[in-house]
């Protein structure tokens, strides 16, 4: 008679290809927050047939490595993500398998197969528009004048750890203010309304400890500035990737990797 | 005329609240049909927020089956939180479904599923929000029908002055007919508005609307009687049976959300109804008689269901699932299937025997083993003959050991306390029954981490049960005998820390007590606690105690009955109870003489396998007991994902051709 019950005897098949996706959160779904997007991503995986490599043990849990979720309510066009599979699968099978799995708003755009070096370290920066209403922009733009000018911007923020104050000035490596947008031909975000004229606050941060995230430099246009700005309609994250000091560009995380499937 | 969305307007205010992602809908499988296209429309309220209201298999089926029909639209909505609420208020944004972002006031009907009673309050919130009066008679033919389902149902009198209508029993039939009902007297032109409506929809017989009925009262405060006031409209309100479940295999296409919800996971019901007479539980009596889904439905519905949704779990739904008569069968059927892949299944077993032991350990095949949970429900002997929970001591002692000896580390066992006739002793028993369990579980398993959780509930007498007369405990009495409960576990050094005790105090209890058996007066109760900010009472960082007690001082004041009246007093035989005219389709008579048998701790059979004892349902219903067994076996198939995955898989040598 056992005594404890034995993990299971499952020869968990090993990794035979890991894939890289860059994936949207659009419209209506940037309200999910990561787990939900945990959980929809391994449910999809399971409908869409992903030959997913799992885990060993008591609960085995499928192989899939997430790096820096963009924010609950912040819209993006580049999250990335990491699976390991136990059958080789073929890149653009997968994301057209994956893509149409996920609900509409959670859309998967690229998926390449990894190369060698830790994804998370290629995510060194991102670049993120804020639309903020229109009547606005003329405070915005004093503001962003006076964040500039600014050596250090200390924002509060409440942590699991309690509250939080550090400086973001240091991160934010780009910050300007486009004139509104016109109302017609905006890009659609899926179910969002795009109508609405809006003044864009441009920012690219440099990713850090605690991340400096979209409405932390809200705060700090507040603070710098003293002005009450109205909420805004809508964050995106626009690109994340490797950081170049040099040009002040964003880069594509996924190029190394699809260098690689190309020349070997 | 088309209705807008009101999504436009909700989003940008959708930052501040909490768990936005409730409120956007968008959830795999769910519909949104055209506005114009349909002839009637519904919406489908759970009365609780949307991580419980979701997963709700009611809900999801009513949601299913009308959507199915072309000429009917149906959509969802729950019940917002407090932040939420503020927020709609403030931008006057009124009750919205989360399919369409539709004004619930738009709809025809707003039919709202209690599972408990505690959702009452949650009710009156989502009216005021939707712009809909919260009294029946003060709505006009603009507002849709407000429309009751579930269980709580069949005694809807506290909620009747809120209600239009309410339905009893099964809802996928009736909902149905409803909406043929609807249809047609809109197609004819709304002849007679909406009270022509209700009057057609109530001489149907199947559909309960309180302001046909009169209640009239005894100077004591007993119901003298209640009456139609209007010919044409039944004396009786009877349930709704389904029969032949195997026809109607929904959910087909479960609801997989975004955001986290109580219950992730893919559940069939395997069976509806019970018969083993437990005689507090209102699900086993109204949900008579017993109908089986056949094995080969069942296999169909979990493998089409985990399919449908990506769901990990599966989970055997019923009230008693063990009692399927080819349960056996199906689970070795369902772990063959599924052994080796990442599904989990699992059997909500609370039958006390050596055989849910088996079960458990075919469906944990796959490796997954949280606890396994059995329901003695009382803690002494002569306790379980009152409740008629045929199981012995020695019945529970030999299955948990069957159990430890299994490799099983954690046994749940569920308890009530307030239960009729009960005393110290018999709660104190639970104590000596949990120890002698950890002492049965180290000598099987020979060591020393395997722990037992003691979970207790309040009992609350229920109407159409055996208990409906009883007096309910009070809850001074409850906490006392639960807190003697505690010291004699934890006193107990070689067992108390083996032994996990959970229990909620006896409160809510009292304030569940009296909106299950409450009669209409207890209306204007309800919607003193609601003005005065009672919301969601089922949660116990929402409900006061306090706030229902004021309320019911202050809103029966004058009258002849007060909180304990309608809670801890006892009934005699002869009362008029206030769901005396809505029939569950058991005998009167032979629900007293439960009772009084109760009293005597005498026992009843399970009627499923010995000789119907005649309570009444199945003449009375037209209805029979449907079981098995079938003799059939679930067959391996190749799985949907199967056939996606090779779709997905690389060509061979793919490697270097990229
Ligand atoms: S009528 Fe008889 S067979 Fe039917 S549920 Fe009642 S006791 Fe059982």
């Amino acid at each position: 008679m056992s005594r404890t019950p034995k993990p299971p005897d499952r020869n968990t098949p090993p990794t035979v290809q890991r894939l890289r996706f860059r994936y949207a959160k659009r419209g209506r779904l940037r309200f999910t927050s990561h787990r939900d997007f945990q959980r929809a991503l391994e449910r999809a995986v399971r409908r869409a047939g992903v030959p997913i490599a799992y885990s060993a043990g008591f609960s085995p849990h499928p192989k899939i490595s997430y790096a820096g979720a963009a924010p609950t309510g912040a819209a993006s066009e580049a999250e990335y993500a990491e699976l390991g599979v136990a059958v080789r699968c073929d890149p653009q099978a997968l994301r057209a398998g994956l893509d149409a799995a996920l609900p509409d708003g959670l859309d998967v755009l690229e998926v390449v197969e990894a190369g060698s070096g830790a994804l998370a370290d290629r995510l060194q920066a991102s670049f993120w528009e804020i639309a903020c209403p229109v009547e606005a922009a003329g405070d915005l733009a004093s503001a962003v004048e006076a964040f500039l000018a600014r050596d250090v911007v200390e924002v509060e923020r409440l942590t699991k750890n309690g509250l939080r104050v550090f400086d973001i000035r240091d991160a934010v490596r780009r910050l300007d203010l486009t004139r509104p947008e016109p109302a017609a031909g905006a890009p659609s975000g899926g179910t969002t309304d795009l109508s609405i004229p809006c003044a864009i606050l441009q920012v690219v941060v440099r990713h850090g400890t605690p991340a400096v995230r979209p409405d932390d430099v809200l705060a700090g246009l507040r603070l710098a500035s003293g002005l009450e700005l109205p909420p805004p309609h809508r964050m995106t994250r626009r690109s994340q990737g490797p950081w170049d000091e040099e040009s002040g560009t964003v880069g594509d995380p996924l190029a190394p990797d699809r260098d690689a499937s190309v020349t070997s | 005329m088309a209705v807008e969305s009101l999504f436009p307007r909700l989003e940008p205010l959708l930052p501040a609240v909490q768990k936005p992602i409730q409120y956007v809908g968008g959830e795999l499988n769910s519909t949104v049909k055209e506005w114009d296209s349909t002839q009637v429309r519904w919406a489908l309220m759970y009365p609780d927020a949307y991580e419980v209201g979701l997963p709700n298999q009611g809900v999801q089926i009513l949601y299913e089956v009308l959507n199915e029909r072309d000429w009917i639209l149906a959509e969802r909505t729950y019940s917002v939180w407090p932040d939420m609420e503020k927020v709609m208020r403030d931008n006057a944004i009124p009750q919205f479904t989360v399919d369409g972002h539709r004004p619930v006031g738009a709809f025809d009907l707003l039919g709202v599923s209690f599972a408990t009673e505690l959702g009452y309050t949650n009710l009156l919130t989502a009216l005021d929000l939707a712009g809909i009066p919260l009294e029946a008679c003060e709505r006009t033919d603009e507002h849709p029908i407000v429309l009751a389902g579930g269980h709580s149902a069949f005694n809807p009198e506290p909620i009747a002055d809120f209600l239009d209508a309410a339905v009893l029993g099964d809802g996928e039939e009736v909902v149905l007919a409803i909406s043929e009902v609807v249809r047609e007297w809109k197609a004819e032109g709304s002849p007679g508005g909406r009270d022509e409506l209700l009057f057609r929809l109530a001489v149907s017989g199947g559909v309960y609307v309180p302001k046909f009925y009169d209640v009239d009262y005894l100077p004591d405060g007993r119901i003298k009687r209640v009456a139609p006031n209007r010919s044409g409209v039944p004396s009786h309100v009877v349930k709704h049976t389904l029969m032949d479940l195997d026809k109607w295999p929904y959910p087909k296409q479960p609801l997989v959300p975004l955001a986290e919800t109580v219950h992730e996971r893919f559940s069939v019901e395997i069976f509806r109804g019970c018969t083993r007479g437990c005689r507090f539980c209102q699900a086993g009596m109204i949900t008579r008689p017993v109908r089986e889904r056949n094995i080969s439905t069942i296999g169909e519905m979990v493998q089409n269901g985990v399919e449908a949704s990506g769901f990990e779990e599966v989970g055997l739904l019923s009230l008693s699932s063990a009692d399927h008569s080819e349960i056996g069968e199906v689970a070795k059927g369902l772990a063959d299937r599924y052994e080796g892949s990442n599904v989990s299944l699992s059997l909500p077993s609370t039958r006390v025997d050596a055989f849910n032991v088996t079960l458990a350990n075919e469906l944990s095949r796959n490796g997954r083993r949280s606890g396994l949970t059995f329901a003695p429900e009382g803690g002494s002997e002569r306790l379980r003959k009152v409740i008629n929970k045929m199981v012995s001591e020695d019945d529970l002692i030999r299955t948990v050991a069957t159990a430890y000896a299994n490799g099983w580390r954690q046994v749940k066992l569920y308890f009530m306390c307030g239960l009729p006739t009960e005393t110290d002793e018999d709660v104190l028993a639970i104590a000596d029954l949990a120890q002698r369990v950890i002492a049965t579980g180290r000598e099987v398993s020979g060591r020393n981490d395997i722990r037992c959780t003691v979970s207790i509930g309040g009992f609350v007498p229920k109407p159409h049960t055996p208990f409906q007369w009883a007096a309910q405990e009070s809850w001074e009495n409850v906490d006392s005998r639960l807190s003697k409960l505690r010291s004699a576990i934890r006193s107990d050094r070689k067992y108390g820390k083996a032994i996990g005790l959970r229990y909620h105090d006896g409160q809510p209890s009292v304030v569940e007590g009296l909106l299950s058996r409450g009669d209409r007066r207890v209306g204007r109760v309800i919607r003193s606690v609601w003005a005065d900010g009672g919301r969601f009472d089922g949660w116990s960082e929402h409900f006061s105690y306090d706030r229902w007690v004021k309320a019911c001082e202050e809103a029966l004041a004058g009258e002849p009955v007060d909180l304990d009246w309608y809670t801890t007093r006892e009934r005699g035989e002869t009362e008029v109870l206030p769901w005396d005219h809505l029939d569950a389709g058991l005998d009167r008579e032979w629900l007293w003489e439960d009772w009084q048998d109760s009293l005597d701790e005498v026992e009843v059979e399970d009627c499923r396998w010995t000789p119907c004892f005649d309570c009444g349902v199945c003449p009375q219903m037209g209805t029979e007991i449907q079981v098995g067994p079938t003799g059939q076996k679930m067959l391996p198939i190749v799985g949907v994902s199967q056939t996606r995955q090779a779709e997905l898989v690389a060509p061979a040598g793919s490697r270097d051709s990229g």
